[in-house]
């Protein structure tokens, strides 16, 4: 999948489970995806689909117990990140992998300034005094948009709004200069005016700076705007993966399509009836040897619960989860 | 406001909804949290008017003070030529079954402890003697109009999903033949792909029931879909209400532009094309709001008039009523805009 460049992220075969009173939750079920230097990567799917708990294992956020990242290798930097000790990974975060979170109330620590949080990683990590880091805070700040950046260093989180407390967020995650960013719904606690702010922001900072992104989200309209590429997640597993513009001209798996049927647009238009993904999103109990959308799958056949589909490529860049195939009726079993 | 041929169901005039700001020992009222500072409009029978805006923008206070969960500060609420604004609680009380509230929350909005059967039965105790069978007939017959199963009736709203507890929440909505519904963001707390369900269950119920909807939402997308008229507000006013195909083609409204602008689609070779009005700065607070025209201090094609006198609410075409001085009586009927020709936003609405 690496297509000649050596991409800066590597995720084969990711497991998590959680252990809970009910039993096993695979939360992330064989999840393999790369990223290459510069791009940025959108992760799509609902609420229990994965994404986040996908990101936050792969630099192993999570807490243990009740999570266990069962199997699986994460290549960064020629090392596998899930074999890395305590100490490796507390230098890597924020260091070298940057974390935005989806709501900015709750992640930043309300008893401390703004400059205080950008300058910690600044001193820990990159290691300059007080004054150098002081004023390279200032200019982060400045780079994200807050205006009069020195003065506001001093000020606590709840002086500013939500959108401008996104953008110290993102600073933060710029502080040392990481290779990669991982950004979990970072805009959908926003407006949508704010957030669309935080895009065009984001826009010019990968211009600038050329790290390569993670943008994890529901909202497959900021997907449209932003992405270079796509991968749709859905009940712990990736069904769909492809450069955006082939995603959204030519879905494949039938959730992809149905989603992006049932999302309503402000231009274009108007259907007179929303189309409909009857059903409920699944329970991650069981272990799943089938696909997790067959319930909900309006071209669900036997093979579909007797058979997890694996990914197959289907040209472009693309790639698919899914035993159904359109063509297939010509084309014989491989 | 009125159609004309049609009489409005919900007449609002001048609506005024300020919270007092206290300080001191004695509570003194040193200010007011203007939420919703003089806002007017009508509903006609069995239409959805969408009411958007950011949070904030005194949208739910709106939804809230017309079905008088609020004391309201000022103006005139009539439903169904009823006047409400001045009503007692316990007045308001024997009216209450004509109207009614879908909430945002249905995890907040249910009570834990009651069963579902429970929870959609109370307003029937409350606002009729039917005795048990006639009641569970009444209870069973709305959860199979709103699609749940009546095996369920006796479980708890946390064995349920976010899209069925909404349908819980909806179905208590519906015990008592409401004519009138407030929906404050019902779809808000669920992922995209039961927001859908939901919105149909809307759609249908409306049809079946002639029901009459407030429809709140910040999401511009789905209002579009479900509204028939959209009211767009920010910071405690209404800038624009307008017939939902004229608002989505052309807004008028400096913000109503912006706002549209903003939003997303899903649609890579759209996202390039759509020219973007980024807007600068924040919402200012409701409780100091500028002088003049509340949006001048972010708007893009703002003029000095703006800073000083707050633009009145003009019906520009009909039908299509905008509350900013471009759109003044003085410029000509389309407000010195030829239709479909966009001002270039000048440098204010552009980020740095």
């Amino acid at each position: 999948m690496s297509d000649g460049v050596e991409p800066v992220l590597d995720v084969r075969d990711l497991k998590t489970v959680f252990h809970t009173r009910g039993g096993e939750i695979h939360a992330v079920n064989s999840v393999s995806f790369h990223l290459r230097p510069g791009e940025l990567l959108g992760v799509v799917g609902e609420s229990g689909s994965g994404k986040s708990v996908t990101m936050m294992s792969l630099i192993r956020l999570l807490p243990s117990p009740p999570a266990e990242v069962r199997s699986g290798t994460v290549m960064f930097g020629g090392r596998n990140l899930l074999k890395a000790t305590d100490r490796e990974l507390r230098r890597l975060r924020g260091r070298e992998i940057g974390f935005i979170f989806q709501d900015p109330m709750t992640s930043l620590n309300p008893v401390f300034t703004v400059g205080f949080q950008i300058i910690e990683p600044l001193r820990k990590h990159m290691g300059l005094n007080g004054a150098q880091a002081r004023s390279r805070a200032a200019e982060l700040l400045d780079l994200v948009g807050i205006p009069d950046a020195r003065r506001r260093l001093r000020d606590f989180p709840h002086q500013f709004s939500g959108g401008m407390r996104q953008r110290v967020m993102i600073a933060i995650a710029l502080a040392c200069d990481p290779k990669v960013l991982i950004a979990d719904e970072p805009t959908t606690a926003l407006d949508v005016t704010i957030q669309a702010q935080i895009l065009e922001l984001v826009k010019d900072l990968r211009r600038q700076l050329g790290m390569a992104i993670v943008w994890i989200t529901h909202d497959l309209g900021v997907i449209a705007g932003i992405a270079d590429r796509v991968m749709v997640m859905y009940g712990g597993q990736v069904v769909e993966q492809a450069p955006v513009r082939e995603l959204f001209a030519d879905p494949r798996h039938p959730y992809t399509r149905a989603l992006l049927k049932t999302v309503p647009s402000v231009r274009g238009q108007r259907e007179p009836k929303l189309k409909v993904i009857e059903g409920q999103p699944p329970m991650l109990g069981a272990h799943p040897a089938a696909c997790p959308f067959r319930f909900r799958c309006e071209h669900a056949f036997d093979r579909c619960g007797d058979e997890n589909p694996l990914r197959r490529d289907v040209g472009h860049g693309h790639d698919v989860a899914c035993h159904w195939n359109p063509a297939e009726t010509m084309v014989a079993h491989g | 406001m009125a159609d004309g041929a049609r009489e409005p169901l919900v007449q609002v005039r001048g609506l005024k909804m300020h919270f007092p700001i206290t300080s001191g020992l004695l509570r003194r009222q040193v200010g007011a949290v203007k939420a919703v500072d003089d806002v007017s409009f009508d509903i006609l029978p069995r239409e959805t008017l969408g009411m958007v805006g950011e949070s904030g923008c005194g949208k739910s206070t709106t939804g809230r003070a017309v079905l008088r969960l609020y004391d309201i500060t000022a103006g005139s609420i009539r439903i169904e030529g009823a006047e409400i604004g001045s009503l007692s609680q316990t007045a308001l009380r024997r009216l209450r079954p004509k109207m009614q509230m879908v909430f945002q929350d249905p995890q907040a909005s249910l009570n834990p402890r009651m069963t579902v059967a429970a929870i959609i039965g109370e307003p029937l105790d409350e606002h009729t003697r039917w005795g048990r069978r006639e009641r569970l007939d009444r209870i069973y017959e709305l959860m199979d109009a709103v699609g749940l199963n009546r095996n369920f009736a006796n479980r708890y709203p946390h064995e349920f999903s976010g899209g069925q507890r909404q349908r819980i929440g909806i179905a208590r909505a519906l015990a008592l033949n409401p004519a009138f519904i407030v929906c404050d963001e019902p779809i808000a707390a669920l992922d995209v792909s039961i927001q859908a369900q939901v919105v149909n269950l809307l759609e249908e119920l409306q049809e079946r029931f002639g029901l009459t909807y407030l429809f709140i939402s910040h999401d511009l997308s789905m209002v579009r879909h479900i509204a028939t008229r959209v009211a767009v507000m920010y910071l405690g006013k209404i800038v624009e209400l307008a017939p939902r195909e004229a608002l989505y083609a052309d807004p008028l409204h400096p913000y109503s532009q912006a706002l549209l602008s903003a939003v997303p689609d899903p649609d890579p070779s759209l996202a390039e094309k759509v020219e973007r009005i980024i807007l600068t700065g924040d919402v200012p607070s409701p409780s100091s709001p500028p002088q003049g025209c509340n949006f001048c201090t972010r708007c893009p094609q703002v003029m000095p008039v703006c800073r000083e006198i707050e633009p009145e609410t003009r019906e520009v075409s009909h039908g299509r009523f905008v509350a900013c001085h471009l759109h003044d009586a003085t410029h000509d009927p389309t407000g010195g805009r030829t239709p479909g020709t966009r001002q270039e936003p000048n440098q204010q609405g552009v980020t740095r």
